[in-house]
């Protein structure tokens, strides 16, 4: 994530009119201007849905888009967040491949190193744990993500190991 | 002019990222700059070779010598005995079962591991998949240069009807028959849209072909354009697969460059453009339907079928949807003939197969074998036997929508016809080995909360069922169940798979029947006895004697 843009206040205006002069205006661009805020932002501010409408919805051309068909969009897929998550953000596989060679055990450890249920955000915004269903890297087991690393073949004993390279 | 003598390949997967990959390919830099040689010897980066321990792999060319595992330390006596005294260092050849030194060099490779056979696979892991070049050198292209300039498109159509190839999604359509739908359907606008959106837990395939062979998808998708008479593409792509969207928008990119794709390709009068597309995360975009609204830039909820997408699809136009492994095999078909490719695999169901193998053997990573191969076989040659010597429980065929082996039906031969009548689904190649460690009530648990988190939400059953069938499970694995809490979710999942909306709906009880079917002692056990046999699942009942009263 781009962390410049985060740490300064960010003009929506400019992020979405850069989204759309690089993916278009028109209905297939939706998924991929979201999500390009999606990763620019860590997550998606209710401020950009109304901008995006604007350059979308072009009746005179029959595209009709309102606000609320990009909540819908917004909200409906697992890689976006509606609100702001910590700065790092560990995506834990939960699928079945990964539990069963001892995923169950890792997230336990997860969740004691940080203190953190599933689906929370630390106290000092320094950490979000998310689960998330399987990423394609089932043959090293268990499996999660550190913001865009990857860790395989993960032990309850090297996770305070992992975590703490981020600190 | 640069001569390059001598090519060092490093394998770059996720497994061999995770191994230190990264340092070797950069000490490789930095060792062979240090002797000079940077006129002389490439460095580049394979993706998958389809192992997954022992790594990564470095191969060097043209000796063809597989070294593994490299570490950091080891690069410095591989460049200076290799690649500058020109000796091949024996000691750090690959040990590595099953694969060997010659793997990489052999044109005619029946694969890394014994009586594989390769098509889908063929050059991944042999080739840059960053290079246009490479590509062509290993009989890219051959098959659309045919295509467009030999065959009329029926005459493709009817190569790809006549090799019996049905589709590598999960559902086994066969693929020349849809695309002859396509193909009939009236229209000047139509779409041809690769499904990438692999999400099926634990199968990976369809990542390992992208990664290590996006050409063979840009080929494949131009010749079906061309077979169906449509002009644009999209490949959907999982949003959780960066690194395949870079490869395929890379391989687009050197493709239209060399006048393999846009306008004219050829100069055949033929003109295709593909756009690559990435989700934003849902299991349900796998469906075609679902994906085609995604596309649009919408929830990705299925539509009511029919009309199918074959006549009404991509902004109500007619659209081919084929999945990656699907159109992986089209290049070769077109080249060598229907008739080459039905001679592989057995008669009902042609040509081979990609397998994921995970879970509790000694040996994970992906297999392509020709159809018909048992699950023993799979176990015991591929996956080196089960990990530590414990005994096999049951296996979890095609991802958390596919049936449940137990180990008395293992050398059931694998292909669409055989599993079909023992009422397993081969779906999307995903083989989860599963050893007597394994709770199967905390397994079904594992797989129901992920269609619970996955459901659309469009229709009641799905919706309902799910959660309902997740929250019966969970109770039970907390020894809270009732024994008619087995019929309930029967009459459940009944009602699911006859009357939900698509196919996440309908499949999403298969893996609890299947268990109900075969361990439905060990389920009881949990109810009745609260008691989890296995020790894995958190009873508490039984033991309340063993926790400190407050």
């Amino acid at each position: 994530m781009d962390q410049a843009i985060k740490q300064k206040d960010f003009d929506i205006v400019e992020l979405v009119n850069d989204a759309i002069e690089k993916h278009g205006n028109t209905r297939d661009a939706v998924v991929p201007i979201l999500s390009e805020i999606n990763h620019k932002l860590g997550y998606i501010p209710s401020s950009a849905l109304p901008e995006i409408r604007r350059h979308i919805h072009v009746p005179q051309e029959g595209v009709f888009l309102a606000d609320s068909h990009l909540y819908s969009a917004a909200s409906f897929y697992h890689l976006y967040s509606l609100k702001p998550l910590g700065r790092h953000i560990i995506r834990f596989c939960e699928s079945a491949p990964c539990h069963v060679v001892g995923g169950r055990e890792v997230i336990q450890a997860i969740q004691d190193e940080l203190g953190l249920q599933p689906g929370e955000t630390s106290d000092d915004k320094n950490w979000s744990l998310v689960m998330t269903s399987c990423i394609g890297i089932c043959s090293v087991g268990p499996v999660f993500l550190v913001d865009d690393d990857v860790y395989g073949n993960v032990t309850p004993e090297r996770v305070s190991e992992i975590l703490a390279k981020y600190q | 002019m640069k001569i390059i003598r001598s090519m060092v390949l490093v394998s770059v997967d996720e497994a061999s990222l995770e191994h230190g990959a990264e340092k070797v390919f950069h000490a490789f830099l930095e060792e062979i700059e240090e002797f000079g040689l940077s006129d002389q010897i490439a460095v580049s980066t394979i993706r998958d070779v389809g192992v997954h321990e022992d790594v990564p792999v470095v191969i060097v060319y043209p000796d063809a010598a597989v070294y593994a595992p490299v570490r950091v330390e080891d690069v410095h006596t591989i460049v200076e005995e290799h690649l500058v005294k020109g000796n091949i260092v024996p000691s750090m050849l690959t040990m590595m079962r099953g694969l060997t030194p010659e793997v990489a060099w052999t044109r005619e490779r029946r694969g890394a591991l014994p009586v594989q056979k390769r098509i889908v696979l063929e050059r991944a892991g042999i080739v840059n998949p960053a290079s246009i070049e490479d590509y062509i050198l290993y009989d890219g292209f051959q098959g659309l240069g045919k295509a467009l300039t030999q065959m009329k498109p029926s005459e493709v159509i009817a190569e790809v009807e006549k090799s019996g190839l049905q589709g590598r999604g999960g559902a086994g359509f066969p693929t020349g028959r849809k695309w002859s739908f396509v193909s009939s359907t009236p229209g000047d606008i139509k779409y041809v849209i690769c499904n990438a959106d692999e999400s099926e837990p634990g199968t990976f395939k369809d990542r390992l072909i992208i990664e290590g062979d996006p050409f063979s998808i840009i080929e494949a998708m131009t010749i079906a354009g061309y077979a169906v008479g449509a002009h644009e593409g999209y490949i959907y792509i999982r949003g959780e697969y960066p690194v395949a969207y870079r490869r395929i928008e890379h391989a687009i990119h050197q493709a239209e460059e060399h006048g393999m794709l846009g306008n004219n390709i050829f100069d055949s009068g033929f003109s295709f453009h593909i756009h690559p597309h990435a989700g934003a995360g849902a299991y349900i975009c796998g469906e075609e339907t679902a994906l085609i609204e995604s596309l649009e830039g919408k929830r990705g909820m299925p539509r009511a079928r029919p009309p199918y997408p074959t006549t009404y699809g991509l902004f109500g136009k007619p659209t081919l949807v084929n999945n990656v492994e699907t159109l992986a095999n089209i290049p070769a078909i077109i080249r060598n003939g229907g008739v080459w490719y039905r001679e592989v695999g057995s008669p009902k169901s042609t040509g081979t197969k990609v397998y994921t193998i995970m879970g509790n053997v000694n040996f994970t990573g992906v297999i392509e074998v020709p159809m018909g191969i048992t699950l023993r076989e799979v176990i015991d040659i591929y996956g080196k036997g089960m990990k530590n010597g414990k005994k096999l429980k049951l296996v979890q065929t095609g991802g958390s929508s596919g049936t449940i082996v137990p180990a008395n039906l293992q050398d059931t031969p694998m292909d669409f016809d055989s599993f079909r009548n023992a009422g397993v689904s081969l779906g999307s190649g995903a083989l989860l080995i599963c050893n007597e460690d394994t709770c199967v009530v905390d397994l079904a648990k594992v797989i129901l909360r992920f269609f619970r988190n996955e459901c659309c939400g469009k229709c009641t059953p799905c919706r309902i069922g799910t959660l309902r069938l997740y929250e019966i499970m969970s109770d039970i694995s907390e020894g809270k169940g009732s024994i008619s809490d087995i019929d309930e979710m029967l009459k459940i999942s009944e009602a699911m798979s006859e009357v939900s909306n698509c196919g996440l709906g309908q499949t999403a009880p298969t893996a609890l029947l299947d268990v109900l079917k075969y361990f439905r002692e060990e389920v009881e056990a949990h109810i009745t006895d609260h008691v989890c046999p296995v020790g894995v699942c958190p009873i508490t009942a039984h033991v309340p004697e063993l926790l400190p009263v407050p």
